[in-house]
Parts: structure tokens; sequence; C-alpha cells
């Protein structure tokens, strides 16, 4: 199984209580807003602790309340494309694009940078600041940058949801082609039925 | 242009001030982290405790500075035995003065900064493979940027005006405490010193617009076209 998650999370008047396993490929959380999906992905990267639980990625325990195990999110090796780009303002899109590359240990780099460029057609892009960019443009430059992070898989969280018609398709296929060429288990958050319906092998129902 | 008297009040005045911005700007930063970032009980207390100074009369901080590091306070007999630094009557005083002056200027401008530090952005440089130290200084710190330039050239204004807490803590001693502000006093209380006061007032001002011109310049330079103040 490529994820094994069973949590809780303290929220307030609205805890969240999911337990999934899904196989290879992309699994998207799907339902709607404010059901809690991005507290989900936030704790499968580490952002944020659950009240408990057991969260196995590809083989690797990355938190387990009972065992007292909790990863720290730089060692989780997650590959995190936020909904709203979350690029570095003080970075060029080169460096916002290296940043996880240059911490990376040189065996988990997979992806060089020319590759994640051509990849992404994001080459005119490296010597701008990340608030000369379209959504799209960012979108794509926070996808590079997690790639070339060295990740061992991938938390997407409404990465479409900020984008018109015409680079939603052009993401969604960048989505495609990172879920079929690159092989890396991907955790997909959603509202969406369509984006769901055509990106997903599992959809996990979250909330109602 | 300036005479030999001149240069050395000026001098003494930037020492004083530099001094005193080097010591405040650590402490500072960490008053200011500590109010934005965390909470902790006395918070509030710390708070009020590092905005007295602006809002006490200077001769106030002048006196309680005078009690605390005078030659038989508990702070001035613990600096002198245990650096063999003493503060009564010397420039260092003044420099203690002047940061402690500065001190509340530098925490506002530089907690600000801190507080408008997207969190979110720290988070990603975590899931990127940052751990918290590289985090804080290769985002959190490049961001706060602004704040300690403008704390910087506000506590370096407050530090080269200072007045009331200085003399009243070191007294006006021409080549030892007198820095600008206490010669142009000096002077005003000589018969026949107008020329001078005019002659140190103008000084005061163009390096209070050297400060302001060097802190625009080094925003710029900063690369983000933005302004200090």
């Amino acid at each position: 199984m490529s994820f094994d998650v069973d949590l809780k999370i303290d929220r307030g008047e609205m805890p969240i209580a999911l337990s999934f396993t899904a196989p290879a490929g992309l699994t998207a959380l799907f339902g709607p807003s404010g059901a809690g999906k991005t507290s989900v992905l936030d704790c499968v990267s580490g952002l944020l602790r659950p009240a408990r639980g057991r969260i196995v990625v590809a083989e690797t325990v990355l938190f387990d309340s009972a065992a007292g195990i909790d990863l720290p999110p730089e060692r989780r090796a997650c590959g995190y494309v936020f909904q709203d780009g979350r690029l570095f303002p003080h970075r060029s899109v080169r460096d916002n694009l290296l940043f996880g590359w240059r911490l990376a240990p040189p065996e988990r780099r997979w992806m060089a940078l020319d590759e994640a460029v051509a990849f992404l057609g994001i080459g005119h892009l490296l010597a701008r600041m990340p608030r000369t960019l379209s959504g799209g443009e960012a979108q794509r430059v926070a996808i590079g940058r997690a790639l070339l992070s060295g990740p061992r898989f991938l938390l997407m969280d409404e990465p479409l949801s900020s984008l018109d018609a015409a680079r939603r398709e052009e993401i969604m296929a960048v989505i495609e082609r990172v879920r079929d060429e690159l092989r890396l288990p991907i955790l997909y958050v959603s509202h969406d039925r369509a984006e769901v319906e055509r990106l997903a092998g599992t959809v996990v129902p979250v909330g109602n | 242009m300036l005479s030999h008297a001149e240069w050395g009040i000026v001098v003494l005045s930037l020492q004083v001030s530099a001094v005193a911005i080097l010591i405040a700007l650590p402490l500072a930063f960490a008053i200011a982290w500590l109010l934005a970032r965390t909470r902790f009980p006395g918070r509030i207390l710390l708070d009020a405790l590092v905005h007295l100074p602006l809002v006490l009369p200077p001769v106030v901080t002048g006196w309680l500075l005078l009690l605390a590091f005078g030659a038989n306070g508990p702070a001035g007999r613990f600096m002198a035995e245990a650096f063999g630094v003493t503060f009564m009557f010397r420039w260092t005083g003044a420099a203690l003065a002047a940061a402690i002056m500065a001190l509340p200027l530098m925490v506002r401008a530089m907690r600000l900064s801190i507080e408008a530090v997207d969190r979110r952005l720290e988070g990603a440089a975590r899931t990127l493979g940052a751990g918290p130290w590289r985090t804080f200084f290769a985002i959190t710190l490049p961001l706060t940027l602004p704040g300690i330039l403008a704390a910087l050239v506000l506590g370096f204004a407050r530090s080269i005006g200072e007045f009331g807490a200085t003399i009243t803590f070191v007294s006006n001693i021409p080549g030892e405490t007198q820095t600008l502000p206490l010669a142009i006093y000096a002077a005003l209380q000589v018969p026949g010193g107008e020329t001078d006061v005019a002659r140190l007032a103008t000084i005061s001002v163009l390096l209070s617009l050297a400060a302001l011109v060097a802190s625009e310049w080094l925003a710029r330079r900063g690369g983000k076209g933005g302004h200090v103040l």
C-alpha cells in the first residue's frame, strides 16, 4: 500500500476521524470545503500533529502516536504542492526550485533542475521573482519545487482551484504526467467531481 | 569646516549611537520574537516594561539607570566586577542610556515585521527539507529584514538625539559624555554662544538626513524596492 492512514484530528467543534488505505497512483481526498481535507494533508506532511493515529507512506512510518513516532516535516520527504503556491517571495524562481534540491541528500535527488524545467516548460521563468508570475506559472513552479526536493510521495492541495479553465487543463496534464511517468504516489485534495474522476485511481470521501 | 572640538563631538555622538544600537539590536530582536511568536505568563509585563522608557520622562529613566548602574547599584557593581565595565560619567553610560531609550522603538519595528511574516512559508520550507534553524535563516530572517533596517534607523535617530536620560545618568562632560544634543545645550548656556549652537544644530540635521538616505539606499539594495519607514 502506498498510503496507510488512520488519524483523529481535534479541531474544536469539528473533529476529524479518517481511515483509509490506498495503492500506488493518485488518491483523491474528495469532499466539500471545510471538511478538513487540508488538515489531513498537513498531518501527513508533519505540519499538523493529529490527536492520535498512524500514518504510513510507502512502507515508512511517519507518525504513530502509540509508538511515539512523529517525524518532523523536513525528514518526511514529501513534496507538498499548496493551494496558493507558497513560493518564497524573496527568492527568484530558480532559487525557489533549488531550495529543496540543495537540502536533499544527493542519493535522493532523482530529478535535475534541467529535467524539471523541461518537464514543466518553465525555462523562461528562471530569473523572474514569484510576484511577477501568473497563477498558472506559479503553480508549475510550485510543482517543480516539490519534485526537485527528491520526494518519495506528493501531496497536492487543490492545485487547480486558483486557475482559469485553460490553465486548469494545462496543469491537469502536468499532474497526469507526474502520475504516469514519474510513478510517485500522490495524495490529492479536491472538491471538484470532474477533476477527481479524471485524475484519481482511488477516491476517499471526506465529510458527510 | 569643523573645528577640532566639533569633530570630537560628532565622533563621540556616532560612537555612542553605534554602540547603543549594536547592544540593543540582538536584545530587541529577541524581545520582539518573544512578543510576536510566543505565549508565556508575564508576557504583558515584559511588553509594558520594554515600553516604559517610551512613556516615562527621560529624566526618570536616567535616575533609574543611576540607581541600577551607578557605582553602588547592583547592576553597576556586577558589570564592574564581571567585565570591568563602568558607566558612571563615562561614554559607555551614554551608550547604555541611548540603548535603553532606543529599545522600545526597535522592538516595535521588528515585532511588526516578524508578525507580518507568513508562517505558511516557514511550513513550506520545512516540507522541503529545512530544519527549524535553516528555516529561520533562509526564510524568516530575510523576510523581516525591512523591519530590522527600520529598527536600526529609528534606534540610531533616537540614540543620536538622546538628551534627558543621558545628562541625568552620566552628566555633561566634554570629550567623555557630551554628545551633540548635550553640546548644543551647553552652548545655549554660554552668553554669545548662538553661532556655536547654529553650527552644532546644522551638523545634527545633516547627520539625521544622512542616516535616512543611507537606510533608503540599503532598503533598495535589499532588492525589494521598499521603504524602511
